[in-house]
């Protein structure tokens, strides 16, 4: 996984609520067996007037200029703020790949969906929860002012806007280790395989059913 | 010290290590897998030069991109038109081959949705855990396993680890009490719950659903209400062990054998929450108070009974749902006020992996028999859940219901659900649907979906727009009845 750097990130608004998955990345880019290239179609739906298909080039395809990312202004965003319930749905890990291939580093949002929240940290990008009030406040302010940055302290846990006002929020602390060192959290638990192990054998002793190659 | 609830006990059970942070290790008895969210799992061991933990915890389908009608199927793989489906299906049996895992290939009799295919098979016992990557993996909790969805990132994970990073979630339980009227069924108790909890409702609980209503229904039942418990925001759903869960499970392939029985069923019946148990929030609900359910907009928290109107965002007090619902209404070309029973619809879908067992496959059929898809539905369809419920299904006769009534009679797989394969609305399109989302563009681009019960979905094909099936020609369906078992 790669490292989460402090960033100072443009800011996108996105503007709704119970953003689900199948909104983040149609299901017919589901196909692919990678896990790149999910970008250009980002939002799908939302971004382009036409249906999509995977392979294609976009580059032909109308654009939706109601659209927030369509905006020149938000050109180059790292940081989408969003509404609660944020990427409910599906489980589908493409939707924090797309969001990582678009350029997102941090999706800021009142409340998001378990799963979500799950498969994005495990892709470096960072979610950051913030009460209603706040996030409404910052949906105001960049809205009124183009070009609105915020810089994102990891480390430190704080948002600092271009006031200078700061935010604290919260981040589990395994979490944000493993994004700060860029972790790969497979090799983390495969150390503890003598642990497994042990587990595993009182388990089979314990119910026997449950394993089939006895 | 209070009790537990069946979901700690089940964690306990699982904890192979905890951490100081709170996050901790647990054990994962049995992993489903599929063709879509398995790839670059598959692929990352592969470039990291590791091997499954375990080859017997896994067990595999493809069934997203699978066609369903009886010629492409007929080809195999082969028959996959779309080249990028076939190659994501071509790729699962290569990784379950060079991998060594169990896998139950496109035309294999016991292919299916993994959901169906789980407990069906008996690979779902009470007391594991289990995990796919597919959020409704929620659907074997009815069996009292702690099971729920994952991402691409923890599939590998639990393949090299036979683990997973987990946090404790918090315990919710939903009550339902009471007697179901006639004609409502386990969808629309799940249903009626996310319209009153939300779908952000249940995020971080693990919800087990309890009370008399959900003791009385089958273990089929019991999955459809689990299944959506990720729609009202849980990632679990869990129903305790009873009688019912146990004969489900007897003669199963996957099924302990004739020695193991006895100790497991005696591990089974402690599956239950203890009765000082703590729950850190309860919902109740009475049984008899709900209606057979419809979804009126792109969220499945947007449900009223069958007998109301399309509600009014006016009517909303907090902006940002005004202003989704209003999109909603726009999105499915619905006006405030709108009699439900008045909606037409263009298609209909049965099937899905909330809907598309047996016993819904009979309900629909109970409706269907004797009479004929109106003529503004275009495509009626009933998709099984796996080969096997196709079987049944077959010797009971009810293929030849659905078709003499003018459905379509499918092969197995997900089918109009997500709308992978060819199965999908056009832009605009109406469909009732016994799946779990109505999300926009969810069955097809621009589609728009109402979901509901598969005695719902069935009369609101024969009436060509959504009825109450309560009071559907109920005379009829009794003389029906009588006659078959005459
Ligand atoms: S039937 Fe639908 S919800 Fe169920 S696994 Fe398939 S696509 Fe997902």
């Amino acid at each position: 996984m790669k490292k989460f750097e402090h960033l100072q990130g443009l800011v996108a608004p996105l503007d709704r609520a119970n953003v689900d998955t199948d909104l983040i990345i149609p299901k017919q880019f589901l196909k692919s067996i990678k896990r790149t290239g999910f970008g250009p179609n980002l939002f799908d739906e939302l971004r382009y007037l036409d249906e999509g298909y995977p392979g294609q080039d976009v580059s032909s395809r109308p654009l939706n200029p109601d659209f927030v990312l369509n905006q020149p202004r938000y050109r180059g965003a790292q940081v989408l703020l969003a509404r609660r319930n944020f990427g409910c749905g599906s489980s589908r890990e493409h939707a924090p790949w797309a969001l990582d291939d678009f350029g997102f580093r941090v999706v800021i949002a009142p409340s998001f969906a378990d799963i979500f929240y799950n498969n994005s940290f495990k892709n470096g990008i960072l979610l950051i929860t913030l009460d209603e009030e706040t996030v409404e406040r910052l949906f105001q302010e960049t809205e009124a002012s183009e070009g609105y940055r915020l810089d994102v302290d990891l480390e430190r846990q704080q948002l600092t806007t271009p006031s200078g006002e700061t935010i604290a929020f919260e981040v589990d602390p395994f979490r944000k280790h493993c994004l700060l060192e860029g972790l790969d959290d497979i090799g983390l638990t495969l150390a503890q395989s003598g642990t497994i192990r042990d587990f595993e054998q009182r388990h089979r002793q314990a119910q026997p059913w449950l394993f089939r190659d006895a | 010290m209070a009790g537990q609830t069946l979901y700690d006990k089940l964690w306990a059970q699982h904890l192979v290590t905890s951490r100081d942070d709170g996050s901790a290790l647990i054990y994962i008895d049995r992993h489903l897998l599929h063709e879509v969210t398995s790839p670059q799992a598959f692929e990352g061991l592969r470039l990291a030069g590791r091997k499954p933990w375990r080859r017997d915890a896994n067990l595999a389908t493809p069934d997203h991109n699978v066609p369903t009608t009886t010629k492409e199927r007929s080809a195999g793989n082969a028959g996959i038109v779309d080249d990028v489906s076939r190659i994501q299906v071509e790729t699962l049996d290569a990784n379950c081959e060079s991998f060594d895992i169990e896998e139950f290939r496109i035309n294999d009799e016991r292919q299916g949705i993994v959901h169906v295919v789980g407990p069906e098979q008996g690979a779902t016992l009470p007391g594991m855990t289990v995990v796919c990557g597919d959020s409704h993996t929620a659907t074997h909790g009815a069996f009292a396993a702690l099971s729920h969805g994952i991402g691409t990132s923890e599939v590998e994970h639990v393949l090299a680890t036979q683990c997973l990073i987990a946090q404790k979630m918090k315990n919710m339980q939903v009550r339902v009490e009471g007697q179901l009227g006639l004609g409502v069924t386990a969808k629309d108790i799940v249903l009626a719950i996310i319209g009153r909890i939300g779908t952000a409702g249940g995020t971080g609980y693990a919800i087990e659903f309890a009370g008399s209503a959900i003791r009385e229904l089958s273990m089929e039942g019991r999955m459809t209400i689990c299944n959506m418990a990720i729609e009202a925001g849980a990632r679990v759903g869990l129903v305790a062990v009873d009688d019912h869960t146990i004969e489900y499970l007897r003669g199963r392939p996957f099924a302990p054998s004739a020695e193991q029985w006895p100790a497991a069923v005696a591990a089974w019946r402690e599956l239950v929450s203890d009765a000082d148990a703590h729950f850190d929030k309860v919902v109740e609900l009475d049984a008899a108070a709900i209606e057979p359910q419809v979804t009126w907009g792109t969220s499945p928290e947007m449900v009223v009974n069958v007998s109301a109107e399309v509600p009014d965002p006016a009517t909303a007090d907090d902006e940002t749902v005004v202003r989704g619902m209003q999109r909603a209404l726009e999105y499915m070309g619905l006006e405030a006020g709108q009699k439900i029973t008045d909606i037409r619809l263009d298609k209909v879908f049965i099937g899905s992996c909330t809907n598309s067992r047996i016993e819904d496959l009979r309900e629909a059929a109970k409706v269907a028999q004797g009479r004929k898809v109106a003529d503004n539905v275009q495509l009626a369809m009933v998709v099984p859940g796996s080969g096997l419920v196709k079987r049944l299904a077959e010797a009971e006769g009810l293929d030849q219901i659905f078709i003499e009534a003018g459905f379509e009679w499918r092969e197995p797989g997900c089918s109009m659900c997500l709308a992978m394969n060819a199965d999908k609305l056009g832009a605009g399109e109406r469909c009732a649907s016994t799946s779990n989302r109505n999300f926009e563009g969810r069955q097809g681009y621009g589609g728009r979906t109402h979901l509901v019960s598969p005695a719902m979905a069935a009369a609101a094909a024969i009436e060509g727009h959504f009825v109450d099936v309560r009071d559907y020609d109920p005379g009829s369906a009794r003389d029906r009845d009588d006659a078959l078992s005459a």
